[in-house]
């Protein structure tokens, strides 16, 4: 009884919230928020810088070559001057692809197992596993692959796939062994600790008043998961995956010891392929001339440009997904 | 005065007291020799300290024409291009080097003609029973293999050499895809530096490669015979190497291809790797002792150069140098040798 009515019981949210907008009384809040609205700044203008910096060094490509022309030409002759985009553009999209169509399946098996089946005493091991790999440099990953999964894509995995599925345009041509397919199972394994672990994140946070809810109805362990489970993390799974899909596209190390490292574009996935971060980091320190400096660097935007299309494409994707309906309609 | 002299070194930080610190940047192919050359250097001029960043030939001569490093190092001489943005830039030519053919086949000693090579690299050659190769090796048992073609898929040195030398012996691949440091390659796969060339070919059976002869080497690659100009199959060494540098008709500025060159024992695909540096310096210090470094690279170091798989100059190179290092000067003077040789 001591306080007057006349304080609300939001005092304290009062106090706190001002401080950010700079109307708080207290200095001391007033350079608080200042500080953190410089901080926020300081991510955009390094974004905005990031691409200043690389737009001027790419104009003369632009400008020389014409923009609609670098993107849609496969040509890339150092020699001759002549350079398009097209090969690297869909060598990242293609492998990236790849990655995300066996990460993801795999990630969602391994935290379900992880939340909602495995024996607890078996949970710290395979979470530890998971934290491991994601501690390995690429370039361990790039050998790995160079020495154990291409002889083994080689023969005899592409060989055999080829036999069964050879109608496909994918999986046509001969067993090279480097090539897309190599780069997008490679980033395959790189992304998984990613995905899974955050997916492991979103999957504690299921209320399990849901689960029990399901399973009291009748629902079998596998109905409650599909229809409970799932449909709850939906945008937590979608976002995971757009995050491992942002490791995959900028890959460099691994990705370049395996592709191939051919500009050209192919169909089939047995090809050797070429990605953006691969050729840069490949042709930048030695490239001849300031046409070959001003098109690699234009490669360097156009990674830039997919990874705020795809980052864009995200938001959009887990505001809506949020907003759905929770839950399976029968 | 002499405050303000303490403070500029202070300010420098680069050198403790009474230490010159000398700057370089470039190629990275004759680093494991520089490094050795810098540190013998130093032992022996205590007060002297050297610093080499190896970024690549294309960086060395970045660095140079900005002048944020004393000497530049490069595998390839300057283009004219090159060269009009920094037009008082001197060549020094301090070892050679050479590409050297590997390959994944049981066959020991297999030997190669230019035409068969640019085949090969040009996709008209695809089989290893070949016709042709079977020509060139008539005492080899041939397989029936897929020849996979595999190149640098990083710009390089090594790359610029093999491909000047497949634009002089074949008129095709000039036209279709010239020379440089990165090129358009009509077939094969590619590896990141000698190391990803090497991988790819030990693995893959049937493959054919290329890669520098000290790596080469060092790494106990089997390496093909080729034939060179006066029509001798030669086996790439660092005397065979050096022999192709004595019979080519040397300009004064030393920019000059070397692939293909005339001579019994030449090996075909070698190139000088040079040293750039000002023909006038500006520091009073570090001017000197750099062309006194100079002097000492092109005589006494080119020992060391053999046991670490680098082939040496000819005399008569070493002689035309030293014309060049003479005539360096340092605010205009030239500079007074410390006589050694």
């Amino acid at each position: 009884m001591r306080q007057p009515t006349d304080i609300p019981a939001a005092g304290p949210l009062q106090a706190v919230e001002p401080s950010i907008s700079g109307r708080s009384r207290n200095p001391g809040d007033r350079v608080w928020g200042g500080v953190l609205v410089a901080l926020g700044g300081l991510v955009l203008v390094v974004a905005g810088a990031i691409v200043l910096v690389l737009g001027d060094a790419a104009r003369p490509a632009y400008g020389q070559l014409g923009i609609l022309k670098f993107l849609t030409s496969s040509d890339w002759d150092p020699v001759a001057g002549s350079f398009g985009a097209l090969p690297f553009i869909y060598g990242t999209l293609v492998t990236s692809l790849v990655a995300i169509f066996f990460a993801v399946p795999i990630s969602i098996g391994l935290a379900l197992f992880l939340s909602e089946m495995g024996p607890a005493r078996l949970r710290p091991v395979v979470s530890f596993a998971i934290e491991t790999l994601a501690a390995i440099p690429s370039v361990v990953y790039g050998l790995w692959g160079l020495f154990v999964l291409v002889p083994l894509l080689r023969n005899p995995i592409e060989p055999m796939l080829g036999k069964a599925l050879g109608f496909l345009p994918m999986f046509k041509g001969p067993p090279i062994g480097l090539g897309y397919l190599a780069a997008g199972l490679i980033l395959a394994v790189m992304i998984l600790p990613t995905i899974a672990s955050v997916i492991i994140e979103v999957l504690k946070t299921v209320p399990p008043s849901l689960r029990e809810g399901a399973l009291a109805l009748g629902a079998t362990r596998w109905e409650a998961i599909r229809m409970a489970v799932l449909p709850y993390g939906r945008a937590g799974i979608i976002g995971a995956t757009l995050l491992g899909l942002g490791r995959a596209l900028g890959e460099t190390m691994a990705v370049t010891m395996v592709i191939g490292n051919s500009p050209e574009v192919h169909a089939s996935l047995f090809a050797p392929g070429y990605s953006l971060p691969a050729v840069i980091a490949n042709e930048f320190a030695e490239a001849t001339g300031d046409l070959h400096l001003a098109a690699l660097a234009g490669l360097g935007l156009v990674l830039f440009g997919i990874t705020i299309i795809l980052n864009v494409c995200a938001r959009l994707l887990v505001w809506k997904v949020a907003r759905g309906p929770v839950g399976v309609r029968a | 005065m002499k405050r303000l002299l303490t403070a500029i070194l202070l300010l420098g930080g680069t050198a403790s007291a009474g230490e010159t610190l000398i700057n370089g940047a470039g190629a990275t192919f004759p680093y494991p020799l520089y490094s050795k050359w810098f540190s013998e250097y130093h032992k022996a001029h205590p007060e002297l300290q050297f610093n080499y960043q190896s970024i690549g030939s294309g960086g060395g001569i970045q660095q140079i024409t900005k002048g944020t490093v004393d000497f530049g190092a490069s595998d390839a001489p300057l283009s004219d291009e090159e060269l009009s943005k920094i037009p008082d830039a001197v060549h020094i030519p301090t070892v050679l080097g050479a590409v050297v053919v590997t390959y994944n086949i049981p066959v020991e000693g297999l030997r190669l003609t230019p035409e068969l090579l640019a085949g090969i690299y040009l996709g008209k050659i695809t089989t290893w029973n070949d016709a042709a190769i079977a020509k060139a090796n008539p005492e080899a048992k041939l397989p029936g293999d897929a020849i996979a073609v595999t190149h640098r898929s990083d710009g390089s040195g090594t790359t610029s050499i093999f491909t000047d030398y497949l634009a002089k012996v074949s008129p095709e691949w000039k036209e279709k895809v010239g020379a440089g440091k990165s090129v358009k390659w009509p077939t094969g796969l590619g590896g990141k530096g000698n190391e990803g060339v090497t991988g790819l070919v030990k693995q893959t059976p049937g493959a054919i490669g290329y890669v520098e002869l000290a790596y080469a080497t060092q790494n106990k690659l089997p390496m093909a015979a080729l034939r060179n100009r006066d029509g001798n199959f030669v086996k790439p060494s660092t005397e065979s190497t050096s022999e192709a540098a004595a019979g080519v008709e040397m300009p004064a500025d030393f920019r000059v291809s070397i692939t293909n060159a005339p001579g019994k024992n030449a090996y075909p695909i070698a190139s000088f790797t040079y040293l750039l540096v000002h023909r006038d310096a500006k520091d009073a210090v570090k001017g000197p002792a750099l062309v006194q470094f100079l002097w000492w690279a092109i005589h006494e170091a080119q020992a060391l150069a053999t046991p670490l798989d680098y082939a040496a100059l000819p005399k008569p190179v070493v002689a035309k140098v030293e014309q060049t290092i003479k005539s360096l000067t340092v605010a205009g003077k030239s500079v007074t040798l410390a006589a050694a040789n």
